[in-house]
């Protein structure tokens, strides 16, 4: 059977933690829970990289972290969008001038959206989903 | 075959993570099965190193300040204060004691958040995620509170050398004053549901045992400490910030159990008294607030000055949600720091894993884990080695095997 278009809406993300302080991760599912409760949209976090339409990926990326980042972008099936979320993963934030850093995100993988904030705020990475929506139906050729 | 010995199962290992470092202590664990039990268990933390005490001893202490909100996400206020006090101890300086009451007061938020963060991660790991909701839906209240207070909801930025950053303003009373009366009204409704529930019992009555001698042997902190029986809190025995006007008492679970056994069931009532603890420490606080100034220092230049000049070392200690804290400064009548460590909670908590996962169920390792609350979000990935045969079981899988779990016991 072949998804009906509003299914191209339900986006799913896979959350990837490299090196983050845990800020963002407790933003991520706050955003989650019943408060903002996406769900209802078809919006979810999946267990595997290899489920996802979206990657939400949260800190600075320390070395040791960068050949997963890579391995994990890799095992994402196309078409995909990226989504930076905090600070630390755009710039380095306060981490910025730290040895162990293998840049920030975008160093190591393309990025489509950033979310700033250290950490931002729910709503703020909702906006950022909706916004991956947006690339994602450009990206397969316009909504259909 | 009758008469003969019954054929000995060759032990297998198990090695977990660390994909998914997240934070400051990512975790790899080698566990030795046999079957389905758990033989030994070692891990190696430290995966993962973003270098916040290197970057430290490169910044003045206002900048570190901000640094150590980020060293954690979930304890945000524990290691400022940690690292405050200590720098306010070798420039020997007086906060002042407003500033005292409204650190105890964003202490005491932060551990109500934490807890019921907790909770319902504990609950998740179950396989029971409409509790998990519930936890996360009522702690939303307490990060109203705090972004009321602070400003922000994580990372709360209020913690100054010397001080803090923000006042409570008379208009804020009245919505901390709700947000108690909210918690006190849910705090039947919270024992209720996590203590009574069959399925959290079945699953966590006996699992994971830690005994007080283990305990005491392992120097484990916190709610980890206390669910075993060891009567240990650094607001009560070491007072700091306001502690030492409040009254408050160590919570340990023969309180409610009547009982100690040291298992996942009593750290989960631990945690649940705490947040009616904390509940009744801020109650405490916004009844006997003095009034006065929030800052020994508010112009940063002469904050950073007087840091400038002070020398000498010093330790600051805070109780995290997960237990002690602490912070070792060493001021050299430098700008920087010449000495920064940190001893995080969970540092002194993670040790107790190979004691309290030998002898359980591979099912069981995601709340066991799960249950001294770790920095540590998830052990997202298992490889089984089978002499040469490998499979991958992913987090979806331990927790498909821990819902599986519950299912049985309940058919049972």
């Amino acid at each position: 059977m072949k998804p009906t278009p509003s299914f191209n809406r339900s986006l799913w993300v896979y959350h990837l933690n490299s090196g983050s302080c845990n800020g963002c991760e407790i933003e991520i599912v706050a955003a989650l829970a019943p408060r903002y409760d996406p769900e209802r949209f078809g919006v979810k976090l999946v267990g595997s990289p290899r489920h996802a339409d979206a990657l939400l990926v949260t800190g600075p990326v320390p070395n040791k972290m960068k050949e997963r980042v890579l391995r994990i972008m890799e095992q994402t099936p196309d078409p995909k969008v990226v989504i930076c979320v905090g600070t630390c993963g755009e710039s380095g934030g306060v981490y910025y001038d730290s040895y162990s850093l293998a840049g920030p995100i975008d160093d190591v993988i393309p990025v489509d959206i950033y979310v700033s904030g250290c950490p931002p705020r729910p709503e703020a990475i909702l906006h950022g989903v909706v916004k991956a929506i947006e690339k994602l139906e450009q990206l397969q050729g316009g909504a259909t | 075959m009758s008469g003969e010995a019954p054929v000995k199962k060759s032990s297998y290992t198990i090695p977990i993570g660390p994909i998914h470092p997240a934070l400051k202590e990512p975790v790899m664990f080698t566990f030795q099965m046999n079957g389905e039990v758990v033989e030994s268990v070692d891990f190696a933390p430290g995966q993962t190193h973003r270098g916040i005490e290197w970057m430290g001893m490169r910044r003045n202490p206002v900048q570190i300040v901000h640094l150590t909100d980020r060293i954690c996400g979930i304890c945000g206020v524990t290691h400022s204060i940690c690292f405050a006090r200590a720098v306010e101890q070798i420039m020997e300086i007086q906060v002042p004691e407003r500033a005292d009451y409204i650190r105890t007061i964003i202490a005491e938020m932060e551990r109500i958040q934490s807890h019921l963060l907790w909770a319902g991660v504990a609950a998740h790991e179950l396989g029971f995620d409409s509790l998990f909701y519930l936890a996360w839906r009522v702690r939303e209240e307490a990060m109203d509170v705090i972004e009321l207070i602070t400003g922000n909801r994580v990372n709360y930025g209020i913690i100054q050398v010397g001080g803090v950053r923000r006042d409570i303003v008379e208009e804020q009373y009245p919505r901390i004053q709700q947000c108690l009366t909210y918690y006190r009204e849910l705090m039947d409704k919270l024992l209720h549901v996590f203590l009574h529930d069959r399925t959290i019992t079945m699953r966590c009555r006996d699992h994971g045992i830690l005994t007080y001698e283990d305990a005491m042997k392992l120097c484990v902190v916190g709610p980890t400490a206390r669910a075993s029986g060891v009567k240990k809190d650094v607001r009560i025995d070491y007072p700091y910030c306001a502690y030492g006007d409040l009254s408050i008492d160590i919570v340990t679970p023969n309180l409610l159990m009547g009982e100690v056994r040291g298992d996942v069931y009593d750290r989960i009532v631990v945690r649940v008294l705490e947040i009616g603890q904390s509940i009744d420490i801020i109650q405490q606080c916004l009844d006997n607030i003095p009034s006065g100034p929030i800052i020994w220092e508010e112009k940063i230049a002469k904050l950073l000055l007087a840091c400038k000049k002070a020398k000498g070392e010093a330790i600051g200690r805070h109780e995290a949600p997960r237990g002690e804290a602490l912070h070792y400064v060493r001021m050299e009548g430098e700008e920087a720091p010449y000495a920064w460590k940190v001893k995080a909670s969970s540092y002194s908590n993670l040790i107790s894993w190979p004691v309290i996962l030998r002898g359980e169920q591979i099912a069981d390792i995601p709340i066991i884990v799960a249950s001294i609350d770790p920095c540590l979000s998830c052990t997202d990935r298992v490889a089984v080695v089978n002499k040469e045969q490998q499979a991958i079981l992913s987090k979806e899988e331990l927790h498909r095997l821990s819902v599986e779990k519950t299912r049985r016991l309940q058919h049972d």
